[in-house]
């Protein structure tokens, strides 16, 4: 990347698929993400959320973080960072992983994509080339950063399958969750895979930054015969929330940032015990993920559903109406399609165990006047929302 | 062919053999395996032309630590200090001046400095002694203390407050942070007294007296004085690692020369063996490593078998050597200006300002080699005539502020550097040259090619603050202990650092003496 004289100038860039996202937006309400002008909101969030859950939505991911390695150590190097056993990534394949710091707490999440023989890209919310770059000692692999290189867009909804085949991108209705495909639309080169961080029918979109707009008007293209929607970090936020996908850095402090003893989280604190392989052999914080295995869990990062109808912002968790303080909800939507609130919460585990009877103290506001009321609730296992047809192969020709 | 032994130590420096006849002594089976053709590391006796023999890269050096002179028997088995040296600081124009324990004399000192010198000596040897509870242990953790290290570092505590008294305390902890110049300055006057300290408390260091922190490498180094006055280190009777070797032999301890580890071999992060060059494999319970870190975990061990953080903190491992060495094989005794004879078996330093060595080092800081090398010259047949044949003499010179180079190192750059001192030595003693049978000079890249030592740094890693204690060599590694199960370390790049004190070999025997520890 070539940095321009005077680059400090411009306070967030602007993506491939700008003029595009900025004609859409109406609310002008922009956020900062990765230093990329991303909407929050674009024009109507109930309209963007259902865009998700019952049509097609499409938001620019190109912000994300993602790295390409590559050399002849490219697999050990990659099988050496994340918790997760990759014995089955393979080229076409991508998968979920977690990577910790020496001390066994998450750095980020991500997704692994496998296009060849020792070719992979590691896409990541947080900045992660400092620690790539710490991990890559001794090991025969080169790191590109290529965020700004490779545009991208996520496609995501009940019907984003017939709407990408109706644009003409063909080949996706056989892939399956978490594969991945090389493929054309016209005469631009595009990569597929059947990801996302909505929790339904989905796919991501990598292109060539030439060929950003010539892709977006394609899937824009199919507007008169779908529900296609622009839309923002805030319907993410709700869908993420709804599938019960954390994001760290948000739900809980990312491991090389936190500064206070205590204020990181292990993968199973967090919920991604699943996520870490203790016998696949070394990686980086096996030798604490070991020792803290033995221990009785001590917080979790539990899924809440919150009772009553008041909308759940930042609140304390107590064990029992009135008492003791056993945690926080980091996070919470009202969910639409399941009517009801919906949170993470980090809570205190006794002696692996989490509250019997967790009580959240909601804060809420009556014309200006702050007032709080008890609410009882619900810990829920898996996610709050989880469709058939988000992993139905092929998916529901609309 | 596999051979089986309850510890392999890999290099038979004198920590390894040290921590190996520990060991040995307390029963177990020991293997210590070492490159080279003998025995002793740094330490050991080098031979010139058949027939001069040199002390090996420590010439100058305190006496063995009490305890592991005493537990290992080394008496017995053939030890005895050397001559205790005076130290020299030569200046042919304005005349040398002579460093003893208590007293400094020579022309033109002025009688602050001589009121000042024993005052100085016996403030800092009492600092010293008041971090004896710090040097002479394991460094407590930072987490998970035991009682044992609560106890130390409550010693310690007493030791600086009622140990040192009110006054001294507060005295310690102004100047332990500080740096040589500022506290040689604040005491004395004349600058051949200064020159000499300053070089002293920086010797084998990438610093000059004006590096912050070098109070406390010095004080490291001063640690040592506690067990007697500095002498000449390495002469063939009652040799240290001669004893060292018979000892640790008459303990049990296997001793390998010739044989280079290629690997530290380990099974799902535990270490169950090394692996020779030869193909040979040792299988061992324990492994303990007396190599530079550096060389241990990213050579042997290989990052990729460590946690990345761990693995990137043992590679900015400050420790880039700065010493050469020049060995002289004389057709007989040098004389050097003005030194009266009866000096000249003495510590001769080549320092004659603090400024002087402050510039020599900043050369060696960008790669360059000083036109006024600092010089350390000791001649060892002085003490005992069977170095060097009838009427010959050796000179064993260090030679400070070589920068190591990693490249670009061949016999005409060895040359120079050997030209370049000789010319700030004959300077002193004329005809010098004229003297001179064979000569080798060693620079830091071929200290580290002979001796393993990573860029040919004595100490395995600087002497600074943030490489001492808890965190040496590093963070995560401190206490002998290291990532990779039943892997420990013992060499000059652990707590209480490098010099010939024996004490992290010993600490390191203790510490797998201990066996697992709960955590």
């Amino acid at each position: 990347m070539i940095i321009e004289p005077g680059h400090f100038r411009t306070a967030m860039q602007h993506t491939p698929f700008h003029p595009r996202v900025a004609a859409a937006t109406t609310t002008e309400e922009w956020a900062n993400w990765n230093g990329y002008m991303v909407p929050r909101e674009v024009d109507n969030l109930s309209a963007e959320y259902f865009a998700v859950r019952s049509g097609c939505s499409v938001m620019d991911l190109t912000p994300m973080e993602k790295y390409r390695i590559s050399g002849s150590d490219a697999r050990a190097f990659v099988d050496r960072l994340v918790t997760r056993d990759l014995s089955k990534l393979e080229p076409g394949r991508v998968c979920y992983v977690v990577w910790c710091n020496d001390e066994g707490k998450v750095i980020d999440d991500g997704t692994l994509f496998q296009f060849g023989e020792n070719d992979y890209r590691l896409c990541a919310q947080h900045h992660q080339l400092d620690w790539l770059e710490i991990s890559s000692l001794g090991f025969d692999v080169e790191i590109e950063l290529e965020t700004h290189d490779v545009a991208a867009l996520a496609v995501q909804g009940p019907t984003s399958c017939s709407v990408l085949a109706c644009a003409g991108i063909g080949g996706i209705e056989t892939l399956k969750p978490f594969d991945v495909v090389d493929t054309w639309l016209g005469g631009c080169r595009l990569t597929v895979s059947r990801t996302g961080y909505t929790g339904d029918l989905g796919y991501e979109l990598w292109v060539n930054p030439d060929d950003a707009l010539a892709l977006w008007d394609a899937i824009f293209g199919v507007r008169d015969k779908f529900n296609v929607r622009v839309i923002g970090l805030s319907a993410l936020e709700m869908v993420r929330i709804e599938a019960g996908l954390i994001m760290p850095g948000f739900d809980f402090n990312t491991a090389e940032d936190t500064i206070r003893n205590g204020f990181d989280r292990s993968p199973w604190e967090v919920g991604l015990g699943w996520a870490v392989h203790l016998d696949k052999g070394r990686f980086t914080g096996r030798r604490a993920l070991m020792v803290e295995k033995k221990r009785p869990l001590g917080r979790y990062l539990a899924k809440l559903v919150v009772e009553g109808n008041k909308p759940v912002g930042p609140a304390f968790v107590h064990e029992g109406k009135n008492g003791r303080q056993v945690g926080e909800i980091k996070c919470a939507t009202w969910s639409p399609v399941l009517k009801a609130n919906v949170a993470l919460a980090d809570l205190e585990c006794h002696k692996g165990r989490m509250p019997a009877h967790p009580w959240a103290r909601v804060e809420y506001e009556r014309e200006l006047k702050w007032m709080s009321e008890w609410a009882q609730c619900r810990i829920v296992k898996g996610p709050f929302y989880n469709p058939e047809h988000r992993n139905a192969t092929p998916p529901t020709s609309f | 062919m596999t051979d089986r032994f309850d510890v392999v130590v890999i290099g038979a420096g004198h920590n390894g053999l040290v921590c190996a006849t520990y060991l040995a002594r307390a029963g177990r089976k020991v293997a210590c395996v070492e490159a080279r053709e003998v025995p002793g590391g740094m330490a050991a006796p080098r031979t010139l032309a058949d027939r001069y023999r040199f002390p090996g890269l420590a010439h100058a050096a305190f006496p063995v630590n009490a305890d592991i002179r005493r537990d290992l028997k080394l008496d017995q088995f053939g030890y005895s200090p050397g001559p205790e040296l005076d130290t020299v600081s030569l200046d042919g124009d304005r005349g040398h001046v002579v460093l003893g324990a208590d007293s400094v004399s020579g022309e033109g000192i002025p009688d602050e400095d001589k009121l000042a010198y024993p005052r100085f000596q016996r403030d800092f040897r009492e600092f010293a002694g008041a971090l004896r509870p710090l040097f002479g242990n394991p460094p407590p953790r930072l987490k998970d203390m035991s009682s044992r290290e609560k106890a130390n570092l409550a010693k310690l505590g007493w030791s600086l407050r009622f140990g040192l008294g009110r006054e001294s305390m507060y005295e310690f902890l102004r100047v332990a942070g500080s740096n040589m110049q500022d506290i040689l300055d604040e005491v004395f006057v004349d600058e051949r007294l200064k020159g000499a300290m300053g070089a002293d408390a920086v010797l084998g260091s990438a610093m000059g007296p004006r590096t912050p922190g070098t109070v406390l490498t010095w004080l490291q180094r001063l640690y040592g004085a506690l067990n007697g006055r500095m002498t000449l280190h390495g002469h063939a009777q009652g040799s240290f690692t001669e004893a060292l070797k018979r000892s640790a032999e008459a303990a049990g301890v296997s001793i390998r020369c010739g044989s280079r580890v290629e690997r530290i071999v380990t099974d799902d992060g535990r270490a169950t063996g090394v692996s020779l060059s030869t193909g040979e494999t040792l299988e061992a319970r324990i492994v303990v490593s007396n190599l530079d870190p550096r060389a241990t975990f990213l050579d042997l061990v290989g990052a990729p078998n460590l946690d990345a953080m761990f693995a990137n903190r043992v590679r900015q491992i400050r420790g880039s050597g700065t010493v050469g060495k020049l060995h002289l094989a004389l057709a007989g005794e040098p004389r050097l200006t003005g030194l009266d004879r009866s000096l000249l078996g003495n510590r001769l330093v080549l320092a004659p300002s603090l400024k002087s060595v402050e510039q020599a080092f900043n050369h060696s800081k960008y790669g360059e080699f000083s036109e006024n090398p600092v010089l350390e010259i000791t001649i060892p047949s002085l003490h005992e005539s069977d170095l060097a044949p009838p009427g010959h003499h050796v000179m064993s010179v260090n030679v400070a502020y070589v920068p190591y180079r990693e490249t670009g190192e061949d016999d005409q750059y060895r040359n120079e550097l050997a030209e370049r001192t000789l010319s700030g030595l004959e300077y002193h003693a004329p005809g010098l040259r004229s003297l001179i049978v064979d000569q080798e000079f060693l620079t830091p890249r071929d200290v580290e090619s002979e001796y393993g030592a990573v860029q040919g740094h004595w100490h395995h890693g600087e002497l600074s603050m943030h490489q001492s204690f808890m965190m040496r060599p590093v963070y995560g590694s401190a206490q002998y202990e290291t990532p990779i199960e039943n892997l420990f370390i013992c060499g000059a790049g652990c707590h209480p650092g490098g010099g010939l004190t024996g004490i992290p070999g010993k600490n390191a025997a203790r510490r797998v003496l201990e066996g697992v520890r709960k955590t």
